[in-house]
């Protein structure tokens, strides 16, 4: 199973290394990222593995989103189901 | 990205928060068939114990789907067997203290809604069916979370003429009951016409007689985003509109059907169906109002009005049918005028008025919903009103329906701010010429022929 993570805020330095690291922390896994930074802000999607996540995903949800705010980012994890719903048939 | 395009994560995001996307309600089905008790006192703690022990993971299951999918699912509520069919020989006092036991087992639940203070009259009335719409008044005004409708009508049996009259004197009645309150207790009734045995929505949610032993239904949302695609989309012909339209639907009920499919499994119940309804709020960006203004209709209300209801009602549901196995209840874009920022505006502009919100309703759901009118409008008036726009669900073999709200005290031009998801509603002209004698005459009006269509 796979979450999707988006990171967006100010750039600044070391901002893919902290949510990384958030990721590893929690067991889950990252297969993919596309980033891009327009003017001084910073978007990220993530596509990462929860097969071996240690917390429920749902409490990861809460723990991601409230490490973003820390450092002044809107990062929101979600089950890669809602994806393939929309827009897979 | 692999599998993943980003421009699809980023559209699935923008909808959720941007343009309003939500999953509006997650609806528990629970019959109620087997309390039946000649001892009312028993009745009541039976439901109570059924309620609360069936839908006890409802609000938690809810929320965690929420958060798993990023999501916001708003409303979490219940549906019961229509009561009336229930309440065995309770009389009306009796049938009050079950609309209060299903106020307690509603907040008990934590759900902000409870359905099925309902009677089956189209064709003649039980005594249960008497006594409940006897405790109809005093049942809402003395509970919070209970809602209540009546079907006066459908097309095999043509309009219950009497049981309309009881709901006119019904709504008059609760309107001076709920007074201090706005009366607001007319917003948790309502009228219908062939109404459907699977609506997730409220007012008019009840568990139909050919359901399941509980079932979940999902009502999706999402006016704003229709309307953002209709923006993209620029100026393109009308069949490319219907397209966008189509597409736009089919994403938003494969949301519903994900949510609906993963809380029956969580819940231990069977999946009953996705109700295709747009159902807007009075949030800016989640207005049925502004998709017709945005097609280009200078006015909710202008004339075109209808036309562009009508394509669009249509394309939601051929959007929608495709993304779910299932599709149910009410199924239709709705018209609720104080819930809906753009039809509020239409309506304080002048260009919106109940005759034309009447002529919309022929070709949408669900009817004249929401609507408030001078409070010294007379009983005759409002039955008058119920037959003009149940004739259109019976004759045209659809669904209609009246939730309108003859606030206390208030005249034209006044606004009743009814909070929440109900939203503001601006005091509506409605014609004062009478229709007592018509009204007065009682009895049925004959079910109609279903040929030499014209």
């Amino acid at each position: 199973m796979k979450a999707i993570i988006t990171v967006t805020g100010i750039d600044g330095v070391g901002i893919v290394a902290f949510v990384s690291s958030v990721c590893a922390k929690y067991g889950v896994s990252i297969n993919d990222i596309s980033q891009s930074v327009i003017g001084e802000y910073f978007a990220m999607i993530m596509v990462a593995s929860i097969d071996n996540i240690t917390i429920p995903f749902n409490e990861f949800v809460d723990v991601i989103e409230s490490a973003g705010k820390e450092k002044g980012l809107v990062i929101s994890a979600m089950h890669e189901n809602i994806f393939t719903s929309m827009h897979r048939i | 990205m692999n599998f993943y395009n980003s421009s699809d994560i980023l559209e699935t995001i923008n909808m959720i928060h941007s343009e309003n996307l939500d999953i509006r309600t997650i609806t528990m089905g629970i019959s109620l068939f087997d309390c039946v008790s000649d001892d009312t006192e028993r009745l009541c703690e039976r439901i109570y114990d059924k309620i609360t022990k069936r839908a006890e993971g409802l609000v938690k299951t809810g929320e965690d789907i929420e958060k798993k999918y990023g999501i916001p699912i708003i409303n979490k509520r219940v549906a019961v067997t229509p009561v009336s069919l229930i309440g065995g020989g309770a009389d009306p006092d009796g049938y009050v203290k079950i609309a209060k036991t299903l106020d307690r087992a509603a907040k008990a639940l934590g759900i902000n809604f409870i359905g099925g203070f309902s009677a089956l009259t189209q064709k003649g009335m039980t005594l249960g069916a008497k006594n409940l719409l006897d405790a109809v008044p005093q049942a809402l005004s003395q509970t919070d979370a209970l809602c209540s409708s009546v079907n006066v009508a459908s097309t095999k049996a043509g309009i219950n003429m009497d049981a309309v009259v009881i709901c006119a004197n019904i709504i008059k009645e609760l309107a001076y009951l709920t007074r201090e309150d706005r009366s607001i207790g007319c917003a948790k009734f309502v009228v219908f016409a062939n109404s459907p045995e699977d609506n997730p929505f409220m007012a008019g949610a009840f568990n139909g007689i050919g359901e399941p032993e509980a079932v979940i239904n999902v009502g999706v949302s999402g006016p704003g985003v229709v309307a953002s695609a209709i923006r993209r989309a620029g100026d393109c012909d009308l069949s490319t509109l219907a397209e966008t339209v189509k597409k736009t639907a089919f994403k938003i009920t494969r949301v519903g059907q994900l949510v609906a499919r993963e809380a029956a499994e969580r819940l231990g119940v069977p999946f009953g169906i996705v109700d295709l309804s747009l159902a807007p709020t009075p949030a800016i960006g989640d207005s049925v109002a502004h998709i017709i203004e945005e097609m280009g209709i200078e006015k909710c209300g202008g004339c075109g009005t209808t036309a562009c209801l009508a394509l669009l009602n249509d394309a939601v549901k051929k959007g929608g049918v495709m993304a779910s196995s299932h599709v149910g209840g009410l199924s239709g874009a709705f018209i609720p005028v104080s819930e809906d920022a753009g039809m509020i505006n239409a309506v304080e502009c002048g260009a919106l008025s109940i005759e034309k919100l009447e002529a919309m309703t022929a070709v949408c759901s669900v009817g004249l919903d929401m609507i408030a009118i001078p409070g010294d409008t007379p009983q005759a008036v409002i039955a008058g009103l119920i037959a003009d726009e149940i004739s259109i669900g019976v004759v045209n073999t659809k669904t209609t329906a009246v939730r309108v709200i003859p606030a206390y005290g208030k005249k034209v031009g006044d606004k009743v701010s009814l909070g929440g998801l109900l939203g503001d509603a601006p005091v509506m002209k409605i014609s004062s010429y009478s229709p007592e004698k018509f009204i007065s005459r009682g009895g049925r009006i004959p079910a109609p022929i279903h040929s030499l269509k014209n």
